[in-house]
């Protein structure tokens, strides 16, 4: 059954999917990184997932904001480097937006992705064109927010085809930040590996919220 | 290429290990703390702080550096990543002693924004935190842009110096004007043969052709200024030095390396590169400054800061100037750099 708003267990039981997903894909992200950064971005994030299940499955929650700010400080405190603390920012801001919200539905999906966006090129100095995760997010976001209106399904499935397309459109970009920013036009033809983790978290949020 | 026969525990708890057996090699000098730091056992009190820190994988940089007249403590990440905020406070604050801290560390996004999370956190504890980043390697950019260059193995004498200064610095802003001379003075190249391995998985951090050489390849194998076909030694000591004169040229921040100067030359190995190939890579460089009327006043080889069984080396140079001489000359200590007061040369 498709859902259309989800408590807070629920939306706990989709980032443990999520968490789940990301470690399943460890080698599509080893392999993505190896081809523009030192290939860490795969074992990293399986070590922040991990740290994720465990902190999720050992509580109880009454804000849907507050499953993503413990999503962002376990990815951040256990990963390190750039993707534990931009990935932690991502959650710990969009999650803070949505605090006081007792379920999940298309207005907190894109308070989420739009305010943890914002943070994360704050952060890091990233925009829009640059090949990094924010490539994904930031057309995420904007299908979000023009889906308000609409039924979570519907707009959790445009948020994730936005994501996956901006995932797709960094391969023909030109890396400018980080350590892939050396390869220059060679790096044109590769996915950034960021903009992959976030293409396949939001495909595993759709996939949960639509079934 | 088949996995490497790599002897180690749970791939996942190789830098927590490391650092306890890096703990361990100080044998009382040093303390563990929190997570997984580690700071010297008796820091003076008010002593301005010298904390450094990156990516584990790398030893005996960079937390091998902590020590004598060398850095107070060493914030240490998971394999080639930034240790996260939490590990930054806890080193912060065991190196504290009221006078403030200065973090020293190599020029990585990750690193940068890590430690500056930590340090958010640490002025959050009323804890005064500057930052020096080390940013020597002329490969990654032009002399203009040389703040966005990657921090490579010239963090060695670079720490060297900044430890010594620390000894004596009176505040915070006189041991980071102190840190951002000795960076300024100190550029680096290097070149790959062949990749390291990220033990968690086995796999080679990146590829490159039998017959090739990367030029100017980050110690993460970050690509450099291109691929060369496979030389001597002689034909690439040349090349590789012409980088770093060419830079102290064109940066107006510097003099030009000229006749009468005296340097640090640190020849060292990314890890499979042997004593070996580093000394003959000494030995021409050595005639390369001779030619040229360049002193080196003292010199340091080996491998210090390396990328598990990563081939290549690389040069670091520090040009001298009377301060920075005398911060060389004090004695220092650690599981990385042991040196004795004064200076090897006539």
């Amino acid at each position: 059954m498709a859902k259309e708003q989800l408590t807070p267990a629920e939306t706990k039981t989709m980032m443990l999917k999520v968490a789940d997903a990301i470690i399943e894909a460890e080698p599509i992200l080893t392999d993505a990184d190896r081809a523009l950064g030192d290939g860490d971005h795969g074992v990293g994030m399986e070590r922040g997932m991990n740290a994720v299940k465990e902190k999720l499955e050992a509580s109880e929650y009454e804000s849907v904001g507050k499953v993503f700010m413990d999503f962002g400080m376990a990815m951040m405190s256990s990963m390190g480097g750039a993707s534990g603390a931009v990935f932690g920012t991502l959650f710990r801001a969009g999650g803070r937006s949505i605090k006081d919200s007792s379920t999940f539905g298309p207005q907190e999906l894109a308070n989420l992705i739009t305010s943890g966006t914002e943070s994360v090129m704050d952060r890091g100095g990233a925009k829009p064109g640059d090949k990094t995760m924010v490539d994904a997010l930031d057309p995420a976001g904007t299908a979000a927010n023009s889906a308000t209106g609409q039924s979570l399904v519907d707009a959790m499935t445009a948020t994730a085809a936005a994501g996956v397309a901006g995932r797709d459109a960094s391969e023909a970009m030109i890396a400018t930040m980080g350590r892939a920013k050396t390869l220059g036009e060679k790096s044109i033809g590769h996915p950034d590996a960021g903009a992959v983790s976030v293409a396949i978290m939001l495909n595993t949020m759709k996939d949960f919220i639509t079934s | 290429m088949s996995d490497l026969k790599k002897l180690i525990n749970d791939p996942l708890k190789v830098a927590d290990e490391l650092v306890e057996g890096l703990v361990d090699a100080y044998n009382g000098d040093c303390i563990h703390v929190g997570q997984r730091s580690l700071a010297l056992r008796n820091i003076p009190d008010g002593k301005v702080a010298l904390l450094v820190g990156g990516g584990s994988g790398h030893e005996p940089i960079y937390h091998g550096l902590v020590g004598k007249n060398l850095a107070d403590g060493a914030a240490c990440g998971d394999i080639f990543a930034a240790p996260p905020p939490g590990i930054v406070l806890e080193a912060t604050q065991a190196v504290d002693k009221g006078k403030g801290v200065l973090y020293l560390y190599g020029n990585y996004a990750g690193d940068v924004m890590n430690f500056d999370i930590g340090a958010e956190l640490a002025e959050d504890e009323d804890i005064d935190v500057r930052t020096v980043l080390i940013c020597d390697d002329v490969a990654s950019a032009p002399p203009t842009e040389k703040q966005s260059r990657r921090g490579v193995a010239g963090l060695v004498p670079i720490v060297k110096l900044v430890g010594a200064a620390s000894q004596s610095a009176s505040s915070l802003d006189e041991l980071e004007t102190a840190a951002k001379k000795a960076c300024l003075m100190t550029r680096s190249i290097g070149v790959s043969m062949s990749p390291g391995s990220i033990p968690a998985t086995g796999k080679p951090t990146f590829d490159i052709a039998e017959d090739k050489i990367g030029l100017g390849m980050g110690i993460h194998g970050e690509p450099g200024v291109g691929e060369i076909p496979m030389t001597t030694t002689d034909e690439l000591v040349p090349q590789m030095l012409d980088y770093i004169f060419k830079d102290f040229d064109a940066d107006e921040d510097v003099d030009a390396l000229s006749e009468g100067d005296e340097i640090i030359l640190f020849v060292n190995s990314l890890g499979a590169t042997t004593m070996m190939e580093l000394l003959i890579a000494l030995r021409k460089a050595k005639q390369i400054f001779t030619e040229r009327g360049i002193k080196i006043y003292d010199v340091i080889v080996g491998p210090l800061v390396t990328c598990q069984e990563m081939a290549g080396m690389s040069f670091s140079i520090t040009k001298l100037d009377d301060e920075l001489k005398e911060y060389w000359n004090m004695s220092c200590q650690s599981v990385c750099y042991t040196k004795l007061e004064g200076h090897q040369g006539a």
